[in-house]
């Protein structure tokens, strides 16, 4: 199943949202308290609904997330990334839930100019702006918390630091990334944020920028220090929009599929 | 937004990983019921809309105010429930007791002119 170039980058952000969905959804039964499971649980949702209707503008969704192939998969790799410990799981969500939110907020701001996706992004900037804040108010406890919940939280930022870079990767069509991403080079009237027919008209280099700026901002204020390893180029990772996957997603997907593709059909 | 963020992570800290010397909650001093290392009880106050009162929904454990709001905002509106909501901390409620209830309670029951129903209610009014 291969995406054309109009419906690749919505493939993309709905297979963001269906991957990050079940990894938080993981956490049921293994939350460290009952609230925060529920916490948890609702994002998961959250971010389902917004699969369901994003792979739905591209085929058939059970179709689309339940027979496909490893690499069929468009998610970057963050969203892919196991669990870990809590704090982990909170430096995973603060990095994603602020790109998230940034470049909804665009498309939402382009209006009738994000095509298919305005009605999306006017209801996801709201639910992805409460996910921002959870993560926010936990990167700050966990690091200005005790000494083992700033080293675990530390330690989260570190080692999913590499795997933001993806995130601004123009998403262009099935051939690569458009040529008319760059600031300027929109036609006149149009705003920063909207589909295109070369993949999605956004300023990632400034979604980029803003986003730094928002994770600095909280990583700061929770007495973390901004990882300082390289974020794009050879050794960063980051092929996921490819449909190349790290070794555990392999994995989370036959737990997720095996269901579906052991009982073709089945239905409640 | 509500309560001070900066007080909020000190509070949380202790909540983080608690151990000795932790529980620097609100809820803590007063902590009747709390063992060690749990985090405190808050109560929920939920407003279904406006113009009607905000209403005892429940209660949750969190290390602060601040999660104690979002906690309960998962917990107790994820069905459209709310347009506001309080949390309060449980140990900063004082209860009556059930061996006052006599001399609490029943002095009113033969009192039945403190009831509004010598009064005709205009049509239109609602929630009284």
């Amino acid at each position: 199943m291969t995406a054309t170039a109009e419906t690749a980058p919505v493939l993309a952000l709905g297979d963001d949202a269906l991957v990050l969905s079940h990894r938080l959804g993981e956490w049921a039964g293994h939350a460290p308290v009952l609230e925060e499971e529920v916490a948890l649980a609702n994002i998961a949702l959250d971010l389902l609904g917004q699969a369901r209707v994003l792979l739905s503008l591209v085929g058939d969704e059970d179709e689309l997330a339940y027979l496909r192939e490893e690499r069929a998969f468009r998610n970057c790799q963050l969203v892919e990334q196991p669990n870990g410990d809590f704090a982990h799981t909170i430096a995973r969500q603060l990095y994603f839930s602020t790109y998230q939110h940034l470049l909804y907020a665009r498309l939402a701001a382009a209006g009738d100019g994000s095509g298919p996706l305005a009605a999306l992004a006017a209801k996801a900037v709201k639910e992805v702006a409460y996910h921002q804040d959870h993560a926010r108010q936990w990167t700050l406890r966990l690091g200005d918390g005790t000494d083992e919940s700033h080293r675990r939280m530390q330690r989260g930022c570190e080692s999913l630091w590499r795997f933001t870079g993806e995130l601004f990767q123009p998403l262009g069509g099935a051939q690569g990334p458009a040529e008319d991403v760059r600031p300027g080079s929109r036609p006149g009237g149009v705003g920063d944020g909207g589909l295109g027919d070369g993949g999605l008209v956004v300023d990632w280099a400034a979604l980029e920028a803003d986003w730094l700026s928002s994770v600095t901002a909280v990583l700061e204020e929770a007495t973390l220090s901004v990882p300082d390893g390289p974020r794009r180029g050879a050794w960063s990772a980051g092929a996921g929009r490819q449909g190349v996957h790290t070794e555990a997603f392999g994995r989370m997907l036959a737990e997720m599929q095996h269901l579906h593709r052991s009982h073709p059909g089945a239905s409640w | 937004m509500t309560g001070t963020p900066e007080q909020g992570h000190q509070e949380a800290a202790g909540a983080a990983a608690p151990g000795p010397g932790a529980g620097a909650g609100p809820g803590a001093e007063a902590g009747s019921g709390r063992t060690a290392g749990e985090w405190p009880l808050w109560e929920v106050f939920v407003r279904a809309r406006r113009g009607l009162s905000h209403t005892h929904a429940g209660s949750l454990h969190a290390p602060d105010a601040e999660l104690a709001l979002r906690n309960a905002r998962d917990l107790y509106t994820r069905r459209g429930e709310g347009v506001s909501i309080w949390v309060v901390p449980s140990a900063a409620v004082t209860a009556s007791s059930p061996d006052e209830k006599d001399p609490f309670f029943e002095p009113s029951a033969d009192k039945p002119y403190r009831h509004p129903t010598f009064y005709e209610i205009p049509e239109g009014v609602r929630h009284l």
